[in-house]
């Protein structure tokens, strides 16, 4: 089934939330406003916007150090995630995880992990949690083409076809693990194929084209909620920026700056999905109004966090425990 | 008569009800409660039908009882991932030694994601993990490793050395919304006890225990180390010298009052573990008390713990490993 009009236009939007919200927290983190690490998810909006499009609400998800597209794509609030970069008080984290950590659970996500193919079990959990308390629930797992390579991929499939668990295992292939190539670091080149071998489907899609994207996607998520299982899905992607805002590796040695200029300039998924709303008959003024609305909004969220305190010292402990041990005792 | 037959058979009173029965009996006794009470536990582990869990998978469907495949390095995230989204999972970790294969999932999910969301998500998640040594069985399977996990924030770890601790703890642990470590001595599995037979009866997180009063000397017995301490006071008492022996119970957050106020009387400590000796739970409580109490101490301290060498196979090598009573009684006489 294919995206409806609203949903189009949903899914732009929220593509646009993503580009948007990544160029001014690039520009922000270079201007040494936003502190630690910054990655980047431009490039990869159709392959998260895709999937999250055929997820409720309430479905889980678990996400990666590149976090900020996933909230996002998932619809949460953009003044949280700002401030959270920002390590304030009022970020979504509460100042605690960062860039790499925009978790954001009112959207159901669980957690963003920074350990590669940590969040890949957790997902399989959430798949085992639906199944006991015998609700529709399913769950989304968003990983990298390195994250493959991890021994929680196995493990976690095995387990999820072996109960027939309803998660959705969704590799954001963008071709490089930092630096490291999946042709220099993959046995076999496929993903997807991968998944013959834990007894699911494995399908692999262009993670440039919005529709293909949600279509596999939807065709997952049903089949999840029938009980039939998990899908691996591999949506093929491009990382426009370098891994890390900032980083630079002298002479660039894997991968030409062409090959990056040609990703841009052909396989943009906003630019590419833009041409299909208007051939669609979505008016240009309609489109542009929609991502002045964007821009408006992450400004907003830019001066919400700006405008927002840091978080007091004295609460260092805040959110150890649920319930911290009275030291009564001492 | 099982736990459940007795209470059955109990008159209806205020007094508390007393079943006696083994610690791995009372461990088994405190999963099927809580498993009674609350639908969200669930549990998990490999081959968890032996060492006492065939009650528990007699008992309960396999949507609460899951047999996990060998994947310690997932399934305690499945756990983990399943405790975020509304269940209360026991991850039976079963040889200690593979809790390392586990710990990642253990450090970096399950003990930090509540802080690291900012206390958006919480992990309601028991990790049992099962001591084994003194039974030739060499270094992969004889880890007594609760002292790495100490130096992590967000864990509770418990190690009772009583049946009714074990119970009592191991339900305040499943209750508990943040993981906990349960580091079962399988030492102590057979030692018989009185255990409360109400299905309410906790015994609390972060609160240690006399397990005898006295006044010549404090020993501070973790884990397994409380039988020979026990053994020792009965002989040292023989000789006229009172030890007060405490028992930690849990060791993150440790109760270090009750060890604090043990030594204000006593002026002297002995501690006794049958972990490795290096930045041991020993280590943590002899430089937290020169911290806060080294004015009381009449003479320094004594930790009587493992070398810190791998546990060997010969149980003529093995045999000497682990503090046994009479080390224990001549430590304490060296204080006095």
């Amino acid at each position: 089934v294919s995206l409806d009009e609203s949903q189009s236009r949903e899914a732009y939007r929220r593509m646009m939330r993503i580009r948007k919200f990544e160029e001014e927290g690039s520009r922000l983190y270079t201007a040494g406003r936003i502190p630690g690490a910054y990655h980047a998810s431009i490039g990869e909006e159709a392959a998260i916007v895709g999937a999250c499009m055929a997820l409720r609400n309430e479905d889980a998800m678990t996400g990666t150090h590149r976090s900020h597209g996933h909230p996002i794509g998932k619809g949460a609030d953009l003044k949280g995630l700002m401030a959270e970069l920002m390590g304030k008080a009022t970020g979504i984290c509460k100042g605690r995880g960062g860039s790499m950590h925009l978790a954001d659970n009112s959207v159901g996500i669980i957690g963003e992990s920074a350990i590669v193919g940590g969040g890949i079990p957790l997902a399989t959990g959430c798949g085992l949690s639906a199944k006991v308390r015998r609700t529709d629930q399913v769950a989304l797992c968003f990983f990298g083409d390195g994250a493959v390579n991890q021994g929680t991929f196995h493990e976690s499939l095995n387990m999820a076809s072996l109960w027939k668990l309803p998660v959705i295992y969704l590799c954001e292939n963008n071709g490089y693990a930092i630096t490291t190539s999946v042709a220099r670091s993959h046995g076999q080149p496929s993903i997807a194929l991968r998944a013959e071998g834990y007894g699911m489907p494995g399908v692999c899609v262009d993670g440039q084209i919005l529709q293909d994207v949600y279509e596999a996607v939807e065709a997952a998520v049903n089949r999840a909620r029938r009980g039939e299982g998990p899908t691996l899905i591999e949506a093929r992607t491009y990382r426009f920026d370098e891994h890390q805002v900032g980083l630079f590796i002298e002479k660039n040695p894997y991968r030409s700056n062409d090959e990056v200029t040609l990703h841009r300039t052909t396989r943009d998924p906003i630019a590419l999905f833009r041409k299909v709303l208007l051939e669609r008959g979505v008016k240009e003024s309609e489109i542009t109004a929609l991502e002045e609305s964007v821009v408006a909004e992450v400004a907003e969220a830019i001066q919400f966090a700006e405008q927002s305190p840091l978080p007091d010292p004295a609460g260092l402990y805040d959110f150890l425990y649920s319930n911290p041990i009275v030291e009564a005792a001492r | 008569m099982s736990a459940q037959a007795a209470r059955a058979a109990a008159p209806a009173s205020k007094e508390v009800q007393h079943v006696r029965m083994s610690y791995l009996d009372a461990i088994v006794q405190a999963q099927i409660e809580e498993m009674e009470r609350d639908d969200r536990v669930i549990m998990m582990g490999e081959d968890i039908a032996i060492y006492g869990g065939g009650k528990i998978v007699e008992r309960f469907d396999a949507n609460r009882v899951w047999a996990m495949p060998i994947s310690e390095g997932s399934f305690t995230g499945v756990g983990i991932g399943a405790a975020i989204t509304g269940l209360r999972p026991i991850v039976d970790l079963n040889i200690a030694s593979f809790v390392y294969l586990a710990s990642d999932q253990i450090i970096n999910q399950a003990a930090k994601l509540r802080y690291m969301t900012g206390g958006q998500v919480q992990v309601p998640v028991v990790f049992r993990v099962c001591m084994y040594y003194g039974a030739s069985i060499a270094a992969q399977h004889s880890d007594r490793p609760y002292s790495l996990f100490l130096n992590v924030p967000g864990l509770k770890i418990i190690s009772p050395t009583s049946p009714a601790d074990a119970k009592g703890l191991l339900k305040s642990a499943i209750r508990d919304d943040d993981p906990v470590l349960f580091f079962e001595d399988t030492k102590l599995w057979a030692t018989k006890g009185d255990v409360p037979t109400d299905p309410d009866a906790l015994v609390p997180i972060g609160v240690a225990d006399i397990k005898r009063a006295g006044t010549d000397a404090t020993v501070v017995a973790i884990s397994g180390a409380m039988r020979p301490t026990l053994e020792a006071a009965r002989t040292l008492e023989k000789d006229g010298i009172s030890i007060e022996v405490v028992d930690p119970r849990t060791l993150k957050p440790l109760d270090l009052g009750t060890i604090l106020r043990s030594v204000q009387k006593t002026g002297r400590l002995v501690i006794v573990e049958n972990a490795h000796r290096i930045a041991s739970m020993s280590s943590e409580i002899a430089a937290a008390v020169a911290e806060e109490g080294l004015h009381m101490l009449k003479k320094p301290v004594i930790r009587l713990t493992a070398p810190d060498v791998h546990v060997p196979f010969s149980p003529v090598l093995e045999a000497t490993l682990f503090p046994d009573a009479q080390q224990i009684v001549t430590a304490v006489k060296k204080l006095l």
